[in-house]
């Protein structure tokens, strides 16, 4: 079975220091994987070489078995990898469902210049969707003015609005309050699985990849360091001392 | 909400009835309007947080088509002349877009004041083909293969102008409600995301520079034949200026708003000119103080005031 994305022998580097040293990596579909490791060791780069954000110096990034190494961010969001951030990426003067409808109109073709973007189909698959991830009740809020919690599950609704195969969550439960951050990753994860998406996601909470990861990734300073069941690799000694500092 | 439409029709009623009361405020109308037109414009880009200050530049190029096409060519009906003067902004704006709208902020700006200012040279040095300092003559034109005198003429134009108004700003008001034209706003908030969603920034920008340029050359051929003659001055950057200055005087949020600036500001200077001369500029310098403290959304906003629009929530001001 192909990978559903397959990254192979990625590097660059920044300033002489290489923030991917060889990362081999694979993804097959329907699993959740996450991705932790200290803070500058390359895991939030990964993920912006395998949207385009970043191009590698050598390495490939397939996606379905098919190359998409260095190609604009754009045409990699048209082939089926969506992006949620760690900073909330919203259109801060629009509401949040006009933020979700604009998502579901790029995916089906922004071109349209006299349809309004507004419209009755396009505003029940947005509820919908809204629903799916419980912001329904802050649909005509404005994006800008929601609270941080809720600005990330905005954020993810609108990258799921995109249909995506792949998505790839940057730390989404940063800056949410402590008791806040399970709630928010049911309901994440309950999305997508109902809507068959698999998943990368970069954590720092050690519990939360313990309870919805599949697997994880273990990275240090640019590489993979180990992978595998949270359960087995979080008794890693390594692993340990170089994520928890035990 | 309901108001608004009713406010915007009794407004257009107001500007064809006005005529038949004043007479002499037939031709400084149909050159509000045309100036309006090429604001609009600017605005539709200001949306984009995109300050272009060159865009008199389509509006000469507007006007330029429309007298060369007149002149050279021969052909002199203004149901030809307005289309092909459009085409040919259009065009004019898609190939100097696709090179300015990669560029943001004070780029952005600066790069449309250079290239307006190398169309402005060239009109100006082109004698062969523009006349040179001494522009082009446009002769009364034929509407639909009728010959008709001067002053008729004058006014079929000033009410296809209206016309016009109401069904290219109908027009313009579907596209910012569009997916391509809600990218626009977009663009201005979060160019990241948008590319994230797999929508070209630089595409949607230039969509609306080719808009914006054909809204300018619907101007620029209104006021070539209201006028009769064209000249170089029409793309020097002092014009561009103005064009910016209405359109943040009459307001970005609504269609209507550069219109009634470019309204306001004409007649302004009709006052001026006849009673006031000297004091032009200091009236428009004081208009605009008073419209940046006072109206953040324009003189349109008096507009929605009055008829008790309040949410303007998702809507970019200026």
């Amino acid at each position: 079975m192909t990978a559903l994305l397959k990254a192979e022998n990625l590097e660059v580097a920044f300033g002489g220091v290489k923030a991917a040293d060889g990362v081999n990596l694979s993804i097959d579909e329907g699993e959740f994987v996450a991705i932790i490791g200290p803070n500058g060791s390359g895991k939030t780069t990964f993920l912006n070489l395998c949207t385009g954000y970043v191009r590698p110096v050598s390495g490939e990034v397939w996606l379905d078995g098919k190359p998409i190494t260095a190609m604009a961010p754009r045409r990699i969001a048209r082939k089926g990898i969506a992006r949620a951030f760690q900073i909330p990426q919203l259109f801060t003067e629009h509401t949040v469902i006009e933020n979700v409808m604009l998502a579901l109109a790029a995916h089906r073709g922004i071109w349209q210049a006299f349809a309004p973007l507004d419209r009755p189909d396009y505003r029940a698959e947005a509820m919908a969707l809204l629903d799916l991830l419980k912001l329904a009740d802050h649909a005509n809020a404005m994006a800008g003015a929601l609270p941080e919690g809720l600005r990330k599950l905005a954020d993810v609704t609108v990258a799921m609005a995109l249909k995506p195969r792949l998505l790839l969550l940057d730390e989404p439960t940063s800056g949410v309050s402590a008791l806040e951050r399970f709630p928010l990753m049911d309901t994440l994860m309950t999305a997508m699985r109902a809507q068959g998406v698999t998943a990368l996601f970069v954590e720092h909470d050690m519990e939360i990849v313990e309870t919805y990861a599949d697997r994880v990734v273990v990275w240090d300073s640019g590489s993979v360091m180990a992978e595998g069941k949270p359960s087995e690799v979080m008794k890693d000694p390594r692993v340990l001392k170089s994520v928890v500092g035990a | 909400m309901r108001a608004l439409p009713l406010i915007l029709a009794a407004g257009l009623a107001l500007l064809a009835l006005a005529p038949l009361a004043a007479p002499y405020l037939q031709f400084v109308l149909t050159v509000a309007v045309a100036k309006g037109f090429a604001a609009l414009g600017v605005a539709l880009l200001l949306r984009a947080g995109l300050i272009s200050l060159g865009h008199a530049m389509f509006f000469a190029v507007g006007a330029y088509a429309a007298a060369f096409l007149a002149q050279a060519v021969g052909i002199n009906d203004f149901l030809l002349l307005l289309p092909f003067a459009v085409a040919v902004s259009a065009l004019a704006g898609l190939l100097v877009g696709a090179f300015l709208v990669r560029y943001r902020a004070i780029f952005f700006a600066m790069l449309n004041l250079a290239v307006s200012m190398v169309a402005y040279a060239l009109a100006s040095k082109l004698y062969s083909i523009t006349g040179g300092t001494d522009g082009l003559r446009i002769d009364v034109p034929t509407l639909m293969g009728m010959s008709l005198e001067k002053a008729q003429f004058d006014q079929a134009l000033y009410y296809i102008s209206l016309v016009l108004l109401a069904v290219v700003g109908w027009l313009v008001h579907r596209y910012l409600k569009s997916p391509l034209g809600q990218a626009l706003a977009a663009v201005h908030t979060n160019e990241v995301r948008l590319e994230y969603l797999g929508v070209s920034a630089w595409s949607t920008l230039l969509a609306a520079y080719t808009i914006s340029a054909a809204l300018a050359g619907i101007g620029g051929a209104i006021a070539a034949v209201a006028i009769g003659h064209v000249l170089p001055e029409y793309a020097f950057w002092t014009e561009s200026g103005h064009l910016v200055l209405t359109a943040v005087l009459g307001g970005i949020a609504g269609i209507a708003g550069p219109f009634v600036g470019s309204i306001f500001l004409e007649l302004i200077h009709t006052v001026a000119v006849g009673y006031a001369a000297e004091a032009w500029n200091l009236i428009v310098g004081v208009a605009l103080l008073a419209v940046i403290f006072f109206l953040p959304r324009g003189l349109f906003g008096l507009i929605e005031s009055a008829a008790g629009v309040k949410d303007h929530r998702g809507e970019t001001e200026l």
